[in-house]
């Protein structure tokens, strides 16, 4: 039976239980609703701030497809709980409707605490929490204007980090000697003030906020410190601190903790057996956590539960906090203010370069109980699985650069690599050895290690490395090289064929995986024609053909029609060519119409009479550019800012024909809604009132992902120049069948890293990438008139080599909605593929 | 056996295939690298669909192969065999070079 599962916030931990839920719960036994309060569902609040620097709410979003539209979850958005009826198991919404439950989950989660200055609800003082709260300081903020924020903790530095971002002189009020005293020792807490300092933001060590004035309007214009110090401001974000939400506790006749929060045991169930509590809402045995892992093991503590997996019990939290703020690394791990009786404290900094580490032994300097990194946490990830274990090599070597650090080999088995997600060694290890992930995509999917703060990824590689799965780069039997290796060897040599690059670079004659990357990288460096000499043999059947073949053997034909724009007189030869040869007919999700059903003798003709009617391949065939859609722009459009059709033809026209190492897909919008769907596309550019966003890396198919912004406002040119280095940039460094999502994800550093070379130019080479595509499409011809042009190429366009006109009789077709359609197929060898080698 | 002419030599440049209109369904000629000469089915036993002509010519473990353009199968040239899933086989034809002619015998 179906029992009623109500969750009551949509926050990180709440979602994470729902999702940890659904995924675990195979007979769909629980149906679930979720009360969220705010218009978002679930976002990642940990990365809030980067929603002022480019990201969009869609981006911070943690809820998938699959979660909208999975019939076991009631998602209701800006609805809060009023009360909660224990007697008759029943909560009672905001708006006023009465939900039944069988469990009830509280994830309330906690409330800014602003503390009872004079002036603290004056306009221009703000919280920061939420999206909502981030879109008014946004709106409020003047650039060069000066802002206060009250709070220096880890919280008070993610808003002034917002303010910094926004352009506003910022000013960090925060009551103890240093900035985060809560995660960081005196030591590093100087060196984090100065680094802060360098900055440009004015922090206020040892002050706390006193009063805040208000201008003759009523807006505050100044705060006054207690040291006596005057600041003037536009505005005041209160960031010192939380409270826990649980203002349902009283009515509902639920105990508090001392300080606060819903009283809950180490199950995180509150005196009530059908109600828990998870996150920053839940005092676990007394005690709230303000970090998102504590509540995730809270979540998934409850899951467990629910499901009667076991008799879970909440493993306490780990605070340890690994963060960037401002460009600064920061991390506190274990007993960073050795706390311990009798622990040591073996120090390293270097005021020169602005880095500071301690570390926390015992007593005897063995054991390893905590520890602080300022300015470069490299170490984070391997020295906090090792706490309150015995050092593995002399904190020297652990802590100073030349050290190397330590390597995961060294780690015990039950170490927790991921913190975010309680991960361990051996979970990791497990699914290595059992062969359920070879690299760290692999490892993110199986054991979620990873996914969240992304500090421990470099010990997912290490571990990969260790359990001997070589993340081997050979591209297949015959090269031990991979795809951009082959790429540089090609390049380098100037080999312009396979057989001399197999004989001098290879083994062996080649395969079905190696022969198309060599033929794409011979076309990527500017050979003439695709099916030139020994590299026809080279091709997959759709290049080979330029065609796109079908289930019957028969081909389909795309002609391009940049960005979608086609006259009446072109629309009428598409629609009497596939009349003529008896073509199904249909429209693509690219703006263009596709002609199935073509026999390979038959492509030259029909490629004649479109490229006599000026049509030309659109590549739907090839590891190559397809098609650039866009929406119809400014010139029709009433709500368009810029002209995408135009923008798309010219970009279409740049870069058709490249080959890449998949195919690439683009899309321009006119105007922020985004019409052309462009953020599905490996490259899409949005218009803005100042000019144009490069978004990059989206995509449909497999795993849908949003294209991520690279740089946003460009001019027309400046867009061209950045969209050159970003493909060809791809072009020679992806691996074979790459798309250009799963490559950001693969390079190191990621977005970034792909913004600092193809933005900042930070390795020297976007004069080389603009050249090479300056001459990819200086040299571009059509592919089909390369062919009819050309009579030893035209004649390999034949059924039969003996019987030149004989139709193949295997082709069979039947009718249905007015259209052919291949017909079914006996197999004459009726076969069953075992599920291995259908996953091979 | 009866030898059918299939093309000329120069037709079937090294590494790659013809399709011939022979037998029942049609055979794939192909020539490798080192000149040899080899002739199976042409339907891709998999699809029904007669492509196994337009596949890529290489070789696994030295041996020669052809890899189906529908789905990736890969079969032994030699004996037709399907190296990814040994139960299924193409048929397999004798061919020899003949006065500068590619010549397919059926019996």
């Amino acid at each position: 039976m179906t029992r009623t599962l109500v969750v009551v916030g949509h926050g990180m931990v709440g979602h994470r239980l729902i999702e940890t839920l659904r995924s675990r719960d195979e007979s769909g036994s629980w149906h679930v609703v979720v009360l969220g309060e705010e218009a978002h569902p679930a976002y990642d609040r940990v990365g809030l701030s980067s929603y002022l620097d480019g990201k969009t709410a869609a981006d911070l979003s943690l809820v998938s497809q699959e979660f909208h539209t999975d019939p076991r979850v009631e998602l209701r958005l800006n609805t809060g709980a009023a009360a909660i009826d224990r007697r008759n198991r029943t909560v009672t919404t905001t708006d006023g409707a009465v939900l039944g439950y069988d469990a009830l989950v509280l994830a309330t989660g906690s409330r800014p605490f602003v503390p009872p200055v004079p002036g603290h609800d004056l306009p221009g003082c703000h919280v920061y929490r939420t999206l909502d709260d981030l879109d008014v300081i946004r709106e409020q903020a003047t650039p060069d204007r000066p802002g206060v924020v009250v709070g220096g903790g880890l919280l008070g530095l993610e808003a002034a980090n917002a303010l910094h971002t926004l352009g506003m002189t910022t000013h960090v009020v925060e009551m103890a000697p240093r900035l985060m005293p809560l995660q960081v020792d005196e030591g590093g807490g100087h060196v984090l003030n100065r680094l802060i300092g360098d900055l440009g933001l004015h922090v206020h060590p040892g002050a706390a906020t006193e009063t805040i004035h208000a201008d003759r309007e009523g807006r505050v214009d100044a705060v006054t410190l207690s040291d006596g110090t005057r600041l003037d401001t536009d505005m005041v974000v209160f960031s010192a601190g939380v409270r826990p939400r649980d203002e349902l506790a009283d009515a509902a006749g639920l105990e508090r903790g001392q300080r606060g929060g819903f009283l809950v045991d180490d199950r995180c169930r509150t005196g009530d057996a059908a109600i828990w509590a998870v996150g920053e809402c839940a005092a676990v045995e007394g005690r709230c956590y303000g970090l998102v892992a504590p509540g995730y093991s809270m979540a998934e503590t409850v899951c467990e539960q629910l499901l009667d997996l076991g008799d879970a019990r909440f493993p306490g939290a780990d605070m340890s906090t690994k963060l960037k703020l401002l460009g600064v690394d920061v991390a506190s791990f274990g007993d960073a203010h050795a706390a311990t009786d009798g622990a040591l404290e073996v120090v390293y900094a270097n005021n020169a370069a602005g880095t500071y580490a301690k570390l926390v032994l015992s007593d005897d300097a063995r054991v390893l109980l905590g520890g602080v990194l300022v300015g470069d946490a490299g170490a984070y990830a391997t020295l906090r699985p090792l706490v309150n274990r015995e050092l593995p090599s002399s904190p020297e070597q652990l802590l100073l650069p030349a050290g190397g650090g330590v390597s995961t080999g060294a780690l015990p088995d039950d170490a927790v690599v991921c913190s975010c997600n309680n991960v361990s060694k051996a979970d990791i290890t497990g699914v290595i050895d059992a062969q359920q992930a070879a690299d760290v995509a692999g490892l993110k999917t199986c054991t979620k290690a990873g996914t969240s703060c992304g500090s421990c990824v470099p010990m997912l590689e290490n571990l990969l490395t260790e359990r001997g799965v070589s993340v081997s780069k050979a591209l297949c039997e015959h090269f031990t090289q991979s795809r951009a290796e082959l790429f540089e060897v090609i390049k380098a040599t100037g080999i312009t064929s396979f057989s001399e690059l197999v004989t001098r670079y290879g083994s062996g004659r080649g395969c079905d995986l190696c022969k198309p990357v060599v033929a794409s990288i011979l076309a990527s460096l500017g050979s003439p024609h695709i099916l030139d000499d020994e590299q026809a043999g080279l091709q997959d059947t759709n290049d080979r053909f330029l065609a796109n073949m079908q289930r019957n053997g028969t081909y389909s034909v795309v002609p391009r029609v940049p960005a979608g724009e086609i006259t009446p007189e072109k629309l009428i030869v598409l629609g009497q060519v596939a009349r003529r040869y008896g073509l199904y007919t249909k429209i693509t999700g690219g703006q263009r119409v596709d002609l199935f059903g073509a026999r390979v003798e038959q492509l030259p003709e029909i490629w004649r009479e479109l490229v006599e009617a000026g049509f030309e391949s659109g590549h739907a065939y090839g590891k190559a550019l397809r098609t650039v859609k866009s929406c119809v722009g400014t010139d029709w459009c009433r709500y368009g800012v810029q002209d995408s059709v135009t923008m798309a033809i010219r970009l279409e026209l740049r870069y058709r024909g490249l080959r890449a190492p998949h195919k690439i897909k683009a899309g321009v919008s006119g105007c922020a809604r985004e019409c052309a769907e462009a953020r599905s596309k490996d490259f899409g550019v949005i218009a803005t009132e100042q000019g144009w966003n490069l978004y990059v890396g989206g995509n449909g198919g497999f795993n849908p992902r949003h294209a991520e912004l690279l740089a946003a406002d460009l001019d027309e040119e400046r867009l061209m120049v950045l969209i050159d280095r970003f493909l060809m940039f791809y072009v020679r460094t992806a691996d074979r069948l790459q798309r250009t999502s799963a490559w950001i994800e693969s390079l190191e550093g990621g977005l970034q890293h792909l913004r600092s070379v193809v933005v900042e130019d930070s390795l020297g080479i976007a004069a080389d990438l603009e050249s090479a595509m300056d001459e990819h499409t200086r040299d571009y011809t059509d592919e089909w008139s390369g062919v009819l042009n050309d009579p030893e190429k035209l004649s390999r366009f034949v059924s039969f080599v003996n019987a030149p006109e004989t139709p193949d009789p295997t082709i069979r077709f039947t009718e249905q909605r007015g259209q052919i359609r291949p017909a079914p197929v006996e197999l004459p060898v009726p076969t069953v593929r075992t599920d291995q080698e259908v996953s091979a | 056996m009866k030898w059918h002419r299939v093309c000329t030599a120069a037709a079937l440049p090294p590494e790659y295939g013809v399709a011939a209109l022979l037998g029942e369904d049609g055979a794939a000629v192909f020539r490798t690298a080192g000149d040899g000469l080899f002739a199976v089915g042409n339907v891709d036993p998999f699809s029904g669909a007669g492509v196994i002509s337009r596949g890529i010519v290489g070789d696994r473990d030295g041996e020669p192969t052809v890899s189906s353009p529908m789905h990736k199968h890969v079969f032994s040239l030699r004996t037709g065999t399907c190296l990814d899933e040994p139960s299924v086989a193409l048929p397999t034809y004798p061919v020899r070079y003949r006065g500068g002619d590619v010549e397919v015998g059926l019996t």
